[in-house]
């Protein structure tokens, strides 16, 4: 069992959160991301689950709770398309893995890092999706859409600084 | 070993996780049937049964939420936008009154066509039973073009039933449960439908793309095919009755991924975007339902009116010339029922002469208002006048019975025919 000192990062930041909200804000999470395209069809540019992935993985600052949170959100996103189950899964999976890893470099607290987390993990999703579809599932149909992906990536780093914000105040210092 | 598995188990539990979701991936992709493309065909049983339990989860929420924001909605709608509801009303009756002259119109050549089309043996699907479904929520992702309506297998849908706005055609249903349905939109990249381009005859297959746009690309270019042309359902796929509308060509465009055919791009009739109300089409059948016959039989009722009415007229007054004639018959379609305009616009007449009446009672032929017939075109002189002449023949009461012909008369008979040498 490997031993913290009193000054190390995970030590001092890692945090835990409620049951009642590990499981009650990435649902919210998926259910917006459900209801609100429907009024409102540009919210299909953002991402809610990610950003929920992301928030709980770099909090937690555990990449086997990362990878799992990562692929249980991306299932329920899965059960919710016409794709096989296992595509958004396996994509949120290895995200939460790397954010969860990334969490103990980098001071997750500040804002620019927040907005540059979420930046750089929505292109990687972006790019994990095409890999899934394109390689593994064989659809012809998916193509690479580098300035839609573009758009995509700057609107979900916007919109996680109040989520972030938001959940912060759910944090539980361990 | 012990001290390996514990040093690298975060990687290690990652991998097991990704290995195990490539599995079921592979488990679940389906070999395409007759063409169709995985994403649109239903899921397995083992994988509905997955869907099932995370849309349970997730849509008795959606379906709360929508009915509270349609419950405001109708709130808003009954007590306080009725304000506007006898305007509407008024213009309600003026659009129904527009659209049975339209009928009327377009009732002779529906009659010819399904006779042409009895003749060919073609087969006409008419759509007789519909279930009108509310959206209550979508995939969540612009990779998936899903929604999903608040109706399901308890309301007697099946996967496979297409389903249509008033505007034109939507998509399909994908997965039915029980108390919801999955449906796939026509901008999916996984959907697919037999189309016609409604000009040019042309027949094609709409797929949606990976950016949700609706194309035909399983054709080569060709010069009669231009933007603006209606694209309606060919029901060729057995899905999508036939003439359904899809929508227009926004776009005309060399594919460059799949040479030498092109990329036509589909304006969908359906706003994809803003579905709130659909109609899954549950029943259809060979025959014209009743209510259409009864409204067929009533239009080509009032078509054969108009057309009498019509002929009335032109027999009577052969000589007139109603200036807004020849704009109203382009006006209504080339039936040729509506060589009189005032027939034709449906505005109230004398339906025994044919003419229109002003508010005097008086016979008004174009012309100036208040001047009875000053619409009447002027006799022209004749030039070698004869007994059929205007004014070359007497009254009838000045006439005497064995009394010699007059003058003028003589004088007509005597003189030389043009054409009898």
């Amino acid at each position: 069992m490997p031993e913290h000192s009193y000054t190390s990062r995970a030590e001092l930041d890692q945090y835990a959160f409620r049951p009642v909200v590990t499981v009650l804000a990435p649902l919210l999470c998926i259910l917006l991301q459900a209801m609100l395209p429907k009024t409102w069809s540009k919210f299909n540019y953002v991402d809610l689950p990610l950003i929920a992935v992301i928030f709980f993985a770099v909090a937690r600052r555990n990449p086997i709770t990362g990878t799992i949170t990562g692929t249980v959100i991306g299932l329920l996103q899965d059960g919710l398309t016409n794709h096989p189950f296992g595509v958004f899964g396996i994509a949120k999976g290895i995200i939460g893995y790397i954010a969860a890893s990334i969490g103990f470099t980098v001071d997750v607290d500040n804002m620019l890092n927040r907005v540059l987390l979420n930046f750089g993990f929505s292109l990687v999703q972006s790019g994990l999706l095409y890999l899934i579809s394109r390689r593994l599932l064989a659809d012809p149909a998916v193509h690479l859409q580098p300035v839609h992906q573009l758009i995509c990536a700057v609107v979900n780093a916007l919109v996680a600084v109040p989520v972030f914000l938001l959940l912060d105040r759910f944090k539980i210092r361990e | 070993m012990d001290s390996f598995f514990f040093r690298f188990r975060n990687a290690l539990v990652l991998i097991v996780i990704v290995l195990l979701q490539v599995v079921a991936l592979a488990v679940q992709v389906q070999r395409p049937v007759d063409g169709a493309m995985p994403g649109s065909i239903p899921d397995g049983r083992k994988i509905t049964l997955l869907r099932r339990w995370t849309v349970a989860l997730v849509t008795p929420v959606e379906r709360l939420v929508h009915g509270t924001s349609l419950d405001t909605r109708q709130v808003w709608g009954n007590y306080i936008d009725l304000r506007h509801a006898r305007q509407q009303n008024a213009e309600l009756k003026q659009e129904i009154t527009r659209l049975r002259e339209e009928q009327a119109a377009f009732a002779e050549d529906a009659a010819q066509g399904r006779r042409l089309e009895a003749i060919l043996g073609f087969q006409q699907k008419y759509i007789t039973k519909t279930v009108a479904a509310q959206v209550i929520g979508t995939s969540g992702t612009d990779r998936s073009h899903v929604l999903y309506i608040d109706k399901g297998s308890s309301d007697g849908l099946r996967p496979n039933q297409a389903v249509i706005t008033p505007y034109g055609v939507v998509g399909k249903l994908r997965d039915v449960f029980a108390h919801n349905a999955q449906l796939l939109l026509i901008n999916d990249s996984s959907s697919g439908a037999g189309v016609l381009l409604e000009q040019t005859r042309i027949r094609g297959i709409i797929r949606g793309t990976s950016s949700g746009q609706v194309q035909i690309n399983d054709l080569t270019p060709d010069s009669r095919i231009k933007p603006g042309e209606e694209v309606v359902t060919s029901g060729g796929d057995q899905v999508f009755p036939r003439g359904l509308p899809v929508g227009t060509i926004e776009s005309i465009a060399p594919d460059p991924l799949h040479q030498p055919y092109t990329a036509i791009t589909i304006k969908p009739a359906a706003d994809l975007n803003r579905l709130e109300e659909v109609l899954v089409i549950t029943g259809t059948s060979t025959t014209m339902p009743a209510q259409a016959q009864a409204d067929a039989a009533q239009a080509e009722a009032t078509a054969e009116e108009n057309k009498r009415a019509a002929e009335v007229l032109a027999e009577k007054l052969p000589s007139i010339e109603d200036p807004s004639a020849a704009t109203n018959a382009a006006g209504t379609g080339a039936n040729g029922t509506a060589a009189n305009g005032s027939v034709a616009n449906g505005k109230p007449g004398d339906a025994a002469s044919g003419k229109p009446l002003d508010t005097t009672g008086q016979n008004l032929v174009g012309g100036l208002p208040g001047v009875p017939n000053s619409g009447l075109p002027k006799v022209q002189p004749a030039l070698h006048p004869d007994r059929y002449t205007p004014g070359s023949t007497p009254p009838a009461a000045d006439l005497q019975p064995g009394a010699p012909e007059p003058k003028a008369l003589q004088d007509s008979e005597s003189s030389p025919k043009p054409d009898a040498d």
